[in-house]
């Protein structure tokens, strides 16, 4: 009598498993992954951003057959990278400024392009301090002229090179060292925000997404995505610093995906100018334990509890929730 | 043969000999007639293959610049003014990056209150960024500036400023003769790169680096500014091989047999001042000039051998460190350093406000009689002044 060997991890979706199918697996469960972010650099012990950045750049090397050329801003990505005389990088990499790196890539895609260089594809990459603030006029620019670059925003919520300051993309009570937990109102003021992947859309670039890293397959796919296309492309993703969040280092992939089940993070993908594609929520989940996971929230919850504050914050989950349709309620996208 | 040009005209289409890459480009007075000369040889397609980007800042022109030099293109861009403190950051990274990329600076005075005319203020402001600077006298010079202009970029991996002034030579038609494409293809080979980012050779450019290394890279620098000081001479040698008019040089010297008072200025105003000199020299008054063509880097032992026999020196400011007097001025007083000269400063012409001869004469004459302050501004309206005082204006 014969009986089937069950393999534990074939059910398993873990962006590790080889025992999947060649199709559903990771860029990054292959021996042949390039490695573009390579051991030795000095990121916190949890850092999303580092994460986030080896996912998507690996993938973009696969996608271009190894035709790479990356152009970073100023933040924590690129001094835990470039501690000279060592490099982390596997790539052709270029660090200009902070507020600068959109502009610099259209100055490589350019060159390329006289060249008569085309086949290399160009990935500009930066924190959201560098990207939603100091280099949004750059950013636009590039987006206006549909120069052909992928820019990638890697949205920590803050400054956390200098220190951890608030950025336009902290979001409102959290706690930065500029935005102190002190007075009535502790932490970050509620603001109108600033939507920086709708701001993109409104340029009508070729392709617009949000990833996270609690989804390492979808990030994937959406720089695969990308890169199947030319023109201005922006994938904006949530990375979580344990450092500046104030969260357990081995949380990091938890609190990201709790910052997508409560819809404050809303994940889609959008193709000249219109949404074509919404991850549902499959659990969703109030806003509550996503805060109290945080350090920089904890004012919300001691010596008492802020529920007006919680309020508003699940006011704008919900928001976002209607808005995408997160919960699938209008039928299908 | 010579032809009647716009200076920016002739500037744009002698760039265009040059056969940049990648030229990049945001408008400001008195900087426009140039750059939109090149796009249109760029859209007619008389300059290819060669990619002009429109961006949305000065910052963004430079940055623009910044990448595509990085990978390896010819890149060319032009500014003035608040455009180039507009660039202020990115001009550091680009010579920190060692990136020989060629600029124009049309000059113009820097606001408030807000003028577009000519001075210095504007790469005066920007003399340490790393970034050499070379000052036309005329459309001429302009011209012949640029195509030697890339060969030094390139030739010592640093980005070059080449600055005319604005109106004076931007907007002026004169006869100018632009070196033959054949002549700017045998005198400015194929861009041969340092380093350049390439897939199938990755390199780190642009990395953190700290107090264990920092001051050898801003050494080295230096070091680079100085061999600049002998391959600016050398190559404007070729070109005067090359194209049979004066090459580039350090500085220049003009009526200096007897002079005992010498004036020392850049740029326009030493057509002007060759003029007054020669009036002088009819009335018996030997006046001799001194043009500084090079000034990143600072040639301090030209200029030395230049004054060595000049009892008095008057240095022309076009521009001015308020509570300091001229910047100039201070390169001078160094290259004279331990020799009993008498040096004054003249500040003219800021801002647009013209440099005639008769008070270039007058203070010349006063210069003579050792009459002149330490620090003089020419044509000064001290009623103007009274009455902004007066007003509160002033304050
Ligand atoms: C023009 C300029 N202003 C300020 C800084 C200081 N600075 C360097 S990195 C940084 C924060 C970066 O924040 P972000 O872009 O969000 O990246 P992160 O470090 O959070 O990943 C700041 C403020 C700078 N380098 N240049
Ligand atoms: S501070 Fe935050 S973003 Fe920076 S390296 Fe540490 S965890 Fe990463
Ligand atoms: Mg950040």
């Amino acid at each position: 009598m014969t009986t089937d060997v069950k393999f534990y991890q074939v059910g398993s979706f873990a962006v590790g498993n080889r025992l999947l199918s060649r199709d559903l697996r990771t860029v990054q469960s292959e021996e042949t992954r390039a490695n573009a972010l390579t051991c030795g650099h000095r990121a916190c012990r949890g850092c999303g951003e580092a994460l986030g950045a080896r996912y998507a750049l690996d993938t973009a090397i696969e996608a271009t057959k190894g035709k790479l050329v990356v152009v970073n801003a100023t933040g924590c990505l690129e001094v835990f990278t470039t501690p000279y005389p060592e490099s982390a990088w596997q790539v052709p990499w270029l660090h200009s400024l902070f507020g600068n790196a959109a502009a610099v890539a259209t100055g490589v895609a350019s060159a390329l392009r006289a060249q008569g260089r085309e086949d290399i594809r160009v990935v500009a990459q930066g924190g959201d301090g560098g990207t939603v603030d100091i280099g949004f006029a750059c950013l636009s620019g590039m987006f206006e002229r549909n120069d052909d670059v992928l820019y990638i925003c890697y949205d920590n919520e803050g400054y956390m090179n200098t220190g951890v300051q608030r950025s336009a993309a902290t979001p409102p009570a959290a706690r930065t060292a500029t935005t102190p937990a002190v007075g009535p109102e502790p932490g970050n003021r509620f603001g109108q925000g600033k939507d920086v992947p709708a701001i993109a859309m409104a340029h009508r670039i070729p392709y617009v997404a949000t990833a996270t890293v609690a989804d390492l397959h979808d990030l994937e796919a959406k720089v695969r995505r990308a890169m199947e296309l030319r023109g201005a492309r922006y994938l904006h993703v949530l990375v979580p610093c344990p450092l500046g969040w104030a969260t357990e280092s081995d949380e990091t992939i938890k609190i990201a995906r709790l910052a997508t089940q409560t819809g404050l993070f809303p994940v889609f993908a959008a193709e000249n100018g219109d949404v074509v594609d919404v991850t549902p929520i499959r659990h969703h989940v109030p806003v509550d334990p996503y805060l109290e996971a945080q350090g920089r929230y904890a004012h919300l919850f001691a010596p008492s509890r802020r529920a007006d504050v919680i309020a508003r914050i699940q006011a704008e989950a919900d928001r976002n929730i209607v808005r995408y349709d997160l919960l699938g309620r209008r039928g299908g996208t | 043969m010579p032809e009647q040009l716009e200076g920016s005209v002739a500037v744009a289409r002698t760039v265009a000999r040059c056969r940049p890459q990648v030229v990049c480009a945001y408008p400001i007075t008195p900087q426009t007639h140039i750059v939109e000369g090149l796009s249109v040889l760029v859209r007619e397609g008389s300059l290819a293959p060669c990619e002009f980007v429109n961006v949305e800042s000065e910052f963004a022109a430079l940055s623009v610049a910044i990448g595509a030099s990085a990978t390896g293109a010819r890149t060319y861009t032009a500014t003035a003014s608040q455009g180039l403190l507009y660039m202020a950051e990115a001009l550091y990274n680009a010579s920190g990056l060692g990136l020989p990329i060629v600029m124009t600076v049309a000059n113009r005075a820097i606001g408030a209150p807000i003028n577009i005319w000519n001075d210095h203020s504007d790469s005066m402001s920007q003399r340490d960024c790393g970034w050499l600077q070379l000052f036309a006298e005329d459309n001429q010079q302009a011209v012949d500036l640029h195509v030697q202009a890339f060969r030094i970029a390139e030739e010592l991996s640093v980005p070059v400023m080449v600055c005319m002034d604005g109106f004076v030579l931007t907007h002026a038609y004169e006869q100018v003769e632009l070196p033959t494409q054949e002549q700017v293809d045998a005198f400015v080979p194929l861009y041969q790169p340092r380093q350049v980012l390439d897939p199938q050779a990755p390199i780190t450019i642009g990395a953190m680096v700290g107090p264990e290394a920092f001051t050898e890279v801003r050494y080295l620098a230096h070091e680079t500014q100085l061999r600049a000081l002998e391959v600016i001479p050398r190559i404007g040698a070729e070109y005067a091989e090359v194209t049979g008019r004066p090459g580039g040089a350090l500085v220049s010297a003009y009526n200096m047999t007897d002079a005992d008072i010498v004036v020392v200025a850049m740029g326009s105003v030493l057509g002007t001042l060759k003029d007054t000199v020669d009036e002088l020299a009819a009335d018996g008054t030997q006046v001799g000039v001194v043009g500084i063509t090079t000034y990143r880097p600072f040639p301090a032992a030209a200029v030395r051998a230049a004054l060595a026999d000049a009892a008095r020196v008057v240095v022309l400011e076009r521009a001015i460190s308020p509570g300091v007097g001229g910047p100039l001025t201070a390169d001078v007083r160094g290259a004279l350093a331990g020799l009993s000269t008498e040096i004054v400063t003249v500040v003219a012409g800021l801002g647009g406000r013209a440099i005639t001869r008769p008070s270039l004469r007058a203070m010349l004459l006063e210069a003579g009689r050792g009459a002149l302050d330490l620090l003089t501004f020419l044509d000064l309206d001290l009623p103007q002044i009274q009455r902004a005082q007066l007003t509160g204006a002033g304050r």
